[in-house]
């Protein structure tokens, strides 16, 4: 009896922090540390901030890509413009994708669901489109980039409060060929 | 066939037609619906079929009539214990008033089922006016036995058409999609029912995320919006046979799809580089013709009744506002110019309004405007009301209102109804979840 709660709270415990560390990753703006965006102020010296990061994933690994650029950038609400976070994210992709040149990428564009179907499905598309132009400004060959809107039918998260609408306006890079595994 | 005397009746109808004194004022505004009796159908022989025998089915469809009358607010089918008589199959044709009276039911349908020697079963559907004792219609119908409560649908249209003088509505259907899951990961399937819900049934898997369908003119064929293959992209789904065909093999994601009055071509959206408007394409030949061209997001096109117009959203001007334009493409126009956003323009079946979904302060609403843009009015409101959907003869409205969610727990989509007057607001019941409703036109 008296090891039973013990075992529940630890476990709640467990519960509590993982819930609590997947929540800061998702929260805007984007997933990497604060820290990071500031240093962002050319694009060499983000390579070498993002080399020093001592990372577990295969170079050249979706995984690689997750945890060098960061594979998300958020809008403002019925919004496409990308704001200074969005636009450091994606240059950190764009380098990235530079560096391993047979990678294919899939820009997904959505929405949060305070809008009607349809419009959304357009709303998505011109994000995953906004996206998609910013990489190839960047450099990367529009042929690898392709783009699909999921308007509001993939939120990230399923509350209808303004923390998860924010995680829900999204685009997201997401790899689908060439990379290492 | 001696037994029934419904020819003859139905002639003396047409040739004298009853003034009317009974009558259900529909515009006002319902707040005392229209008491009336409908005991269960009388059959000359009980006679077994597929779907039981006839006087099983008897009393089936006057269940399936009293509720298609109650669904529509109007009505208020009064309830069988309170009866004081048994309709006989001799009471059919001549009932007995006086204890209907009683009961103060102002209109009386009574009805007789008999199985025919090829298999159909006919129903013999009579109304009557209690007070007055007046035959005010009488008439019959047949069909196979699968497809009986159809039978009941146009007894009840029938009804509903000769109290109120509008054309009726129960005889029609519902595509939808079927949701369930979290919102996260929904599965969403078609799904088609009766206009009360019954013979539900899938048309999909949900393999493949599904929005969006929309009936043809000939109730036959859905256009609809799939993500199969991870392309979102219009289709369309023959009911007959099952099979689902792509619209056309265009690079970009295709969506919003619409068919014309006459059933040749569709209007749909088609993003392009991040900007999004409204196509024509011709079925037969596949061709595919630009109507607008604005930089802003052009959606949710929908033809007037006589196809030579197009109503749609656009948020050209900041804003999602409503426009209509010629069938061609010309002549764009800016309707809508309230407060809020407008969205999801629907043209009634009558061609004298517009459904809409609204968004402002916070809330989704339906509501109806005439085509010119005036007489705006709001029928709901809630946290999500979206997707308006027009009853065959544009008195009705279908649409989805989904909840709020929380982290963990989703919030309900379901099918609601709402009379033109903004009355009678009603959930309509779906298995699971729903979403996206189309009603078909009358399936005569």
């Amino acid at each position: 009896m008296r090891s039973l709660p013990l075992q529940a709270l630890v476990i709640a415990g467990l519960v509590a922090t993982t819930a609590c560390s997947k929540k800061k990753e998702d929260l805007p703006p984007p997933p990497p540390p604060a820290a990071t965006t500031t240093t962002t102020t050319t694009d060499s010296g983000a390579g070498a901030n993002t080399g020093a990061v001592t990372s577990s994933a295969v170079p050249g690994s979706a995984a690689d890509f997750q945890q060098q650029a960061g594979d998300r950038v958020y809008f403002a609400y019925d919004s496409y413009e990308l704001d200074e976070a969005s636009r450091g994210t994606l240059s950190k992709q764009a380098s990235w994708l530079q560096r391993y040149g047979n990678v294919r990428i899939t820009v997904e564009g959505h929405a949060d669901e305070r809008g009607t179907r349809e419009y959304n499905l357009a709303l998505g598309d011109r994000r995953a489109n906004a996206v998609k132009n910013y990489l190839a400004a960047q450099g990367v060959g529009a042929g690898r980039i392709s783009t699909i809107s999921y308007g509001k039918e993939r939120p990230e998260v399923q509350g209808s409060d303004e923390e998860s609408f924010a995680q829900n306006r999204r685009g997201v890079t997401v790899i689908s060929g060439g990379a290492a595994s | 066939m001696r037994l029934f005397p419904l020819m003859f009746a139905l002639l003396t109808v047409i040739a004298a037609p009853a003034h009317a004194v009974l009558r259900v004022d529909i515009n006002s505004g319902i707040q005392q619906p229209m008491p009336i009796a409908v005991p269960a159908f009388a059959t000359p022989a009980v006679a077994p079929t597929a779907a039981g025998s006839t006087d099983v089915l008897g009393r089936q469809m006057a269940e399936v009539i009293a509720n298609d009358l109650a669904s529509s607010g109007l009505f208020r089918p009064l309830d069988p214990a309170a009866y004081t008589t048994r309709v006989g199959f001799p009471d059919v044709a001549a009932p007995q008033f006086p204890s209907w009276r009683t009961i103060a039911a102002q209109a009386l349908v009574t009805g007789s089922v008999q199985a025919n020697a090829d298999g159909t079963i006919t129903l013999g559907c009579y109304l009557y006016d209690v007070f007055s004792e007046e035959r005010l219609d009488a008439q019959n119908f047949t069909a196979t036995v699968p497809t009986w409560r159809r039978l009941a649908h146009r007894c009840a249209d029938l009804v509903y058409s000769r109290l109120t003088g509008e054309t009726g509505y129960f005889d029609s259907r519902i595509v939808y999609v079927s949701e369930t899951g979290p919102k996260t990961s929904r599965i969403k399937r078609l799904a088609i029912m009766d206009q009360d819900g019954a013979n539900h049934r899938f048309l999909t898997n949900g393999q493949s995320l599904v929005l969006t369908p929309r009936f043809a003119p000939n109730q036959q064929t859905i256009a609809y919006m799939s993500f199969a293959q991870n392309r979102p992209r219009v289709y369309v789904y023959n009911i007959g046979s099952g099979s689902q065909q792509l619209v056309g093999d265009f690079p970009n994601m295709s969506f919003a799809p619409r068919f014309a009055p006459d059933g040749n071509s569709l209007v749909l959206s088609m993003a392009q580089a991040g900007n999004t408007d409204i196509y024509r394409l011709d079925i037969g030949s596949r061709r595919l013709t630009r109507l607008t061209t604005s930089p802003g997001i052009d959606t949710a096109a929908s033809y007037s009744p006589d196809g030579t117009k197009i109503v749609f959203e656009s948020d050209r001007g900041g804003g999602q506002q409503i426009y209509v334009m010629n069938a061609d493409g010309s002549g764009q126009q800016r309707i809508s110019f309230g407060d809020g956003r407008y969205a999801t323009p629907v043209w009634s079946p009558r061609g004298d309004l517009i459904a809409f979904t609204k968004m402002g302060g916070g809330q989704f609403k339906i509501g109806v405007m005439r085509p010119d843009g005036g007489g705006e009015r709001l029928l709901t409101n809630s946290w999500q009301d979206e997707g308006p959907t027009w009853s065959p003869n544009g008195r009705v409205i279908m649409f989805f209102r989904t909840g709020q969610s929380s982290r963990s727990r989703a919030g309900n989509a379901d099918l609601w109804s709402v009379d033109l007057t903004g009355l009678n607001e009603r959930r309509i019941q779906t298995p699971l979840d729903g979403s996206d409703p189309a009603w078909s036109p009358l399936l005569r």
